[in-house]
């Protein structure tokens, strides 16, 4: 039996595939009818091609928990999620705006500071600022590039549009699971590649590869570059070696490398100490340099900050990039833009509340229960507060918290998140949240992925998305439709 | 390659073999039992003063009985030697060198982690243990056959096999010391057949019995045994066959010309004092032995030395 649409109810939410006349949108008319041609077993059966490709092809994902660390397979849904590629090249254009804006504005920030004197930015935020690094300051890494990638978080509402809901501009994570979710589509539904104008998106290690190959402090015809993880233990890990190893560089840890007396960085091989250019670093800033930054640290290099100073080896991303990270710089990122470009930004951000404005903070404290308060500088959904799912004391907790430190808060409105059909346990299709992370490179050039990585809250009604915490994910197709 | 991988996937193998050749210790141990005369102390604590492990192995346990050693060898996580430990090694150098080695491997080596775990009380029970042993080491060959047949040569299968022919050197002394350990515990009720039952025995628990027999075409006697299995060239376990694997793969490393110095003087340094017809002199050629085993163990300081220990 083919697949019952009448029963599948996005409800007041924006469905990607479907649209509210109960017809499928443009760029997934070929993938409806395909998946309507298919039976529920045929479907079944393609979902379970796909499990044992993961479990085959090794994708996994760490998960912390008190008997140890597990590996666990990628939790993917083998329905695509589509979007046009003419709605796509805005919004990458518009991506491309923001990463440019904020690298000049970072740079900025460690050089003259003018977006500050000018009064655009101001003061406070810069001197309270958790992710700035005065160490940073007078240093000017090569094109003043500072974010060399990004993985921004996009969300679409109700209205269709994408907003962008927080830049990632430390070591943002994902574009390999990204990468590997078109493989395990490949081979599932392979008929569609065929009839269907789907963006290929394989070229994210070759531009990632020039990218950070450009950066190199040496020229030379191969400059040597390298990988640089925390370790087998980190959630991440994964996707450090799945990097490493599609551009042919070293994965290497912090005990790998040493800085020598001539202040270059070397890695240690069989050959012996080996010169080092460029390292793309997936270690947090405050773990690279034990002799500037966390004592403690045994993930990092004592001396690689004087190294990068001088301009003998390039950090991607450099450090202090975190700066623009800042979830109250992210509601000044509009600003951000007209300031450096002289130009309006084309995608908009999530309407934000700053809890360091006294008119805002009462609005926020009066409407806990509705918003969703998230603290400035974490990554990865830690320490939020989702208004409607809180409890009476969680609120009040928050509430003391946003009195005490208003600056570290920051509130939104609770999204109404898009939504793709997914298959569901019992077989049915059923509608779920998505976002997407699509990520930008800026060195010489600026590059975006074509699409992103689409997550997926797996939990009926949840828009939790994160994989830690029971989310999925989903090829996303840039379907090119003819039309304008 | 990185220092740190090449020391990794090194340490894989020699924690594999060191896996396969406690099986065969034991093995040997056990089958020997079989063919003793009655009132034989075949001496079971000997396998722990074999691998150096006694104070290991009184802080945990008073008793020195079968049922004890074997609960030591196998199954003790506190000994870093045991054979759950040397597997626990196992998966976590493979585990960190995943892409120098094939797909398959850590399928595998869970596989046999799982087994080994599950079974260990058929290994500690003497009636099941000839079956459990001979499946662990069918599941060390398994593995060791896939690095051999999918491994690219370069320099990742040469890491592998020097830490493979390392380790397996080092125990071929080890098994020598555990036949003569056996003729000397019970020097005064030997039989005449006693001394060739030993010796078969060692061949045998380093598949070697046929390769020798085939090469002497001669009875199974103690100094002929003791020669073949340390200067045969051609059998795969021999002291003279790993040192040599060992010197080639090093030439064809960096730097490798102190290694290769070393690999050199063990191999020049033949036990001379055997004669066919007179017995082994057992406290001569154990010092040799243990002369042997610090030379492999300087061989290992000079890998880590060019190689591993960079600063």
């Amino acid at each position: 039996m083919a697949i019952d649409w009448s029963k599948y109810e996005p409800g007041d939410f924006y469905d990607e595939i479907i649209s509210a006349s109960g017809n499928a949108r443009l760029p997934a008319r070929r993938l409806v009818n395909y998946l309507n041609s298919l039976g529920d077993e045929e479907l079944q059966a393609r979902r379970s091609a796909a499990d044992v490709t993961i479990t085959q092809m090794g994708i996994t994902f760490t998960v912390y928990s008190d008997e140890g660390n597990i590996d666990r397979a990628w939790p993917f849904d083998i329905i695509p999620r589509t979007i046009s590629l003419n709605h796509w090249q805005k919004t990458a254009a518009g991506l491309e705006q923001r990463l440019r804006a904020l690298n000049l504005f970072i740079d900025d920030l460690y050089h003259e500071q003018k977006i500050v004197r000018d009064g655009v930015l101001p003061e406070y935020i810069l001197r309270e600022s958790k992710n700035f690094r005065p160490e940073c300051v007078g240093i000017s890494p090569p094109f003043g590039v500072w974010a060399h990638i990004c993985g921004t978080d996009l969300v679409r509402d109700r209205d269709g549009q994408f907003y962008v809901l927080e830049d990632n501009l430390r070591v943002p994570s994902g574009v390999s699971y990204m990468l590997e979710n078109r493989s395990v589509t490949k081979r599932v539904l392979p008929d569609l590649f065929d009839s269907d104008r789907i963006l290929p998106i394989d070229d994210y290690a070759s531009n990632l590869l020039e990218a950070l190959a450009s950066l190199s402090p040496r020229r030379v015809k191969r400059p040597s570059i390298v990988v640089m993880t925390p370790g087998i233990y980190n959630s991440a890990y994964f996707e450090h070696a799945f990097l490493a190893q599609q551009m042919g560089a070293e994965l290497v840890e912090g005990s790998d490398m040493v800085v020598a007396d001539d202040d270059c960085v070397y890695m240690k091989t069989i050959d012996g100490l080996e010169r080092v250019d460029v390292i793309y670093r997936r270690v947090d800033d405050l773990f690279i340099d034990p002799e500037v930054f966390n004592r403690e640290s045994v993930l990092g290099v004592p001396g690689l900050m004087r190294a990068w100073k001088k301009g003998n080896v390039a950090l991607a991303n450099a450090p202090g990039a975190g700066v623009a990270d800042d979830k109250v710089v992210y509601a000044y990122v509009p600003q951000i833009i007209k300031y450096y470009l002289d130009q309006d930004p084309l995608i908009p951000n999530v309407e934000t509340y700053l809890c360091v404005n006294d008119k805002e903070r009462e609005y926020v404290l009066a409407n806990l229960d509705k918003l969703v308060v998230k603290p400035a500088n974490e990554s990865g959904g830690a320490g939020m507060l989702i208004g409607p799912h809180s409890t009476k004391k969680e609120r009040k907790r928050f509430d003391e918290l946003i009195r005490k430190q208003p600056r570290n808060y920051i509130a939104q409105p609770t999204l109404s998140l898009s939504t793709v059909p997914t298959l569901v346990d019992g077989g049915s299709l059923e509608p779920r949240h998505v976002d997407l992370r699509p990520f930008i490179i800026q060195a010489r050039k600026t590059y975006v992925t074509t699409g992103g990585l689409t997550r997926v809250a797996m939990k009926k009604g949840s828009l939790v998305v994160n994989s830690s915490q029971g989310g999925g994910s989903k090829d996303t197709w840039i379907v090119d439709t003819g039309s304008k | 390659m990185l220092s740190r991988v090449a020391e990794r996937i090194y340490w894989m193998t020699r924690y594999l073999e060191r896996v396969e050749n406690t099986a065969r210790m034991i093995a040997v141990y056990t089958n020997l039992l079989l063919d003793m005369p009655r009132g034989v102390d075949i001496g079971w604590y000997h396998l722990v003063t074999l691998n150096d492990a006694e104070d290991w192995f009184e802080a945990r346990y008073k008793v020195k009985d079968e049922r004890n050693v074997m609960k030591f060898l196998l199954s003790d996580t506190d000994y870093p030697g045991s054979m759950l430990s040397s597997l626990r090694w196992v998966r976590e150098n493979m585990r960190t060198t995943r892409d120098e080695v094939p797909a398959e491997s850590w399928e595998y080596a869970n596989e046999m982690s799982l087994f080994v775990q599950e079974n260990l009380q058929r290994g500690i029970n003497r009636g099941t243990r000839h079956e459990f042993l001979a499946d662990v080491i069918k599941n060390c060959q398994q593995l060791l056959g896939l690095f051999e047949g999918t491994m690219s040569e370069n320099h990742a299968k040469i890491f592998q096999r020097l830490g493979r022919n390392l380790e397996r050197a080092d125990m071929t002394t080890r098994i020598l010391d555990a036949g003569i350990g056996i003729l000397v515990e019970n020097k005064e009720h030997l039989l005449p057949t006693t001394e060739q039952i030993v010796w078969a025995n060692v061949l045998q628990s380093s598949s070697a019995y046929l390769p020798y027999v085939r090469f002497q075409r001669a009875s199974v006697k103690g100094p002929r045994v003791v020669r073949f299995m340390l200067e045969h060239p051609e059998f795969p376990r021999t002291i003279a066959y790993c040192i040599g694997a060992i010197r080639e793969d090093c030439e064809k490393l960096p730097r490798s010309d102190r290694v290769v110095r070393q690999a050199d003087r063990i191999l020049k340094s033949r036990y001379t004092s055997l004669d066919d017809e007179e017995g082994i002199p057992h406290s001569e050629l154990s010092d040799y032995l243990n002369e042997l085993q610090l030379r492999i163990a300087g061989l290992h300081q000079l890998f880590a030395e060019t190689w591993f220990d960079l600063s």
